[in-house]
């Protein structure tokens, strides 16, 4: 059954969908037995309240279930011992003052469920049960705090050690040149995706430790070229993107129609997307413009049945552009042992 | 002013997640091309447009903009919400229409956002 379980999406109205927060989402992933109780201590029916009274003194807990053999048979709260109090009956018996029929989620049910039954019914625990209904622990409000808090930090280490690995990238990899290339094909006409690829080496280049300035001139560039993919081409196209410590090449090819006028292409304002292209927003001319404003060398190749070839360059440490790397090779330092 | 004060200020409807809604907008900006969107728009500006396309929430996070709002109480495909919450941009429907949103929202401090972009420029033409 692990797993198998179906998400339930379907009992989401419209009007709570609209309202769902990150924390909602997460009553939806997790699952009862990834943040229950196990070792739960257990009442038997004949235990007089007066050790019930003890025992959840001692172990510092205001409820447990009650069991006889494999049967769970009910749970004692805080609020049955003041019943049994007020009515001056402490050594009668657990099974006399119990909740009879306590409320039950199973391992694999999704949190959110155990949220519902505390909303509906005001009990402060749930007896989880496995798929057989042997009892497996209790759940409580805590418990699903406790769950979320641990669930938001993992979310937000994960993202953490993704950045950190990719950051120490380029230290970690010992080599006369180190890059790292991502190829991205582009479907023609695909409007519904296009702009992905951007938007992934987007995040890349964050991931990697570049400037939210850079990554964002390098955004709208690539973004601009890949759109000329989807509305341009005949077959679409790839885009090649390769970084290095100082810089990023970019190369976006395709296999035609290609450009009849590579520099009338290039004058702002100059278009040939149809009038349907200019509905989605796009097509005003600009997007070559655009891409030459962003990066800090671009070349346009073109010729009408030969595709069209566009290559750009950003420098990523604006501060290191001047260095030559591996042109400069100082072994002084690496010498002064000799000095004598 | 915050993306909750945005939504109060036009009467506005939030059509994805309620999250990042204490981010801040710093200034506005009206377009339905998103060429113009990207060649001068300054970052944590909130978008309005009267497209409602998944490029423009597509183009929104490569522009680095706050928030985008959705002109006219247009219908908008189910595709751009879930982008819109995929990439954390929160997606604001006005019934009222680009002129009057653009109006009120200058009216209430928010700068135009829309100049070209300073140090941007590499000089090739």
């Amino acid at each position: 059954m692990e797993g198998s379980t179906p998400r339930p999406q379907k009992i989401i109205t419209d009007q709570m969908a609209e309202n769902i927060t990150k924390i909602e989402e997460l009553a939806y992933e997790l699952r009862v037995r990834e943040v229950m109780t196990r070792e739960t201590k257990v009442v038997s029916p004949d235990m007089t309240m007066r050790d019930v009274v003890e025992m959840f003194r001692l172990e510092r807990i205001s409820g447990a279930p009650v069991v006889e053999g494999k049967k769970i048979r009910g749970v004692v709260s805080m609020e049955d011992i003041i019943r049994c109090l007020l009515a001056n009956d402490i050594d009668a018996p657990a099974s006399k003052y119990m909740t009879e029929k306590p409320i039950t989620v199973r391992l694999n049910e999704p949190v959110v469920e155990a949220l519902k039954h505390f909303v509906t019914t005001k009990v402060g625990r749930l007896i989880v049960v496995s798929q057989d209904d042997q009892l497996e622990g209790i759940i409580t409000k805590g418990d699903i705090t406790r769950g979320y808090l641990r669930a938001l930090q993992r979310q937000n280490e994960e993202e953490e050690l993704r950045r950190y690995r990719a950051r120490h990238l380029f230290e970690d990899i010992e080599s006369d040149r180190t890059s790292l290339i991502l190829r991205y094909n582009i479907i023609a006409g695909d409007f519904r995706h296009g702009g992905a690829a951007s938007s992934n080496i987007k995040r890349a280049l964050l991931r990697l430790g570049a400037s939210p300035q850079l990554a964002r001139r390098a955004g709208i560039a690539v973004y601009e070229a890949e759109m000329n993919l989807v509305i341009h081409t005949t077959h679409g196209g790839i885009i090649r993107v390769e970084i290095e410590p100082h810089r990023m090449s970019i190369r976006v090819f395709d296999d035609g129609p290609g450009i009849e006028d590579v520099q009338k292409a290039l004058t702002p304002g100059y278009s040939t997307a149809t009038e349907q292209i200019r509905e989605l927003g796009f097509g005003a001319g600009m997007g070559l413009t655009n891409i030459q404003r962003c990066v800090d060398e671009m070349i346009l190749e073109s010729s009408p049945g030969n595709g069209t070839r566009l290559k750009m360059k950003l420098y990523l440490n604006q501060d290191n552009t001047e260095e030559k790397p591996g042109k400069q090779k100082e072994n002084s330092q690496n010498e002064s042992a000799e000095d004598d | 002013m915050n993306i909750k004060e945005l939504i109060q200020l036009i009467d506005g409807k939030l059509l994805s997640n309620p999250n990042h809604l204490d981010i801040e907008v710093k200034g506005g900006f009206g377009a339905d091309l998103m060429s113009d969107v990207l060649t001068s728009i300054q970052p944590e500006a909130v978008l309005l447009t009267g497209l409602c396309n998944p490029q423009v929430v597509r183009t929104a996070t490569l522009a680095d903009v706050s928030a985008v709002v959705l002109v006219r109480g247009k219908m908008v495909p189910s595709e751009t919400i879930e982008l819109a919450n995929q990439e954390g941009i929160p997606l604001i429907s006005s019934n009222k229409g680009m002129f009057e949103l653009c109006a009120i929202l200058y009216n209430a401090g928010l700068p135009s956002f829309e100049k070209p972009l300073p140090n941007a420029d590499c000089g090739c033409y």
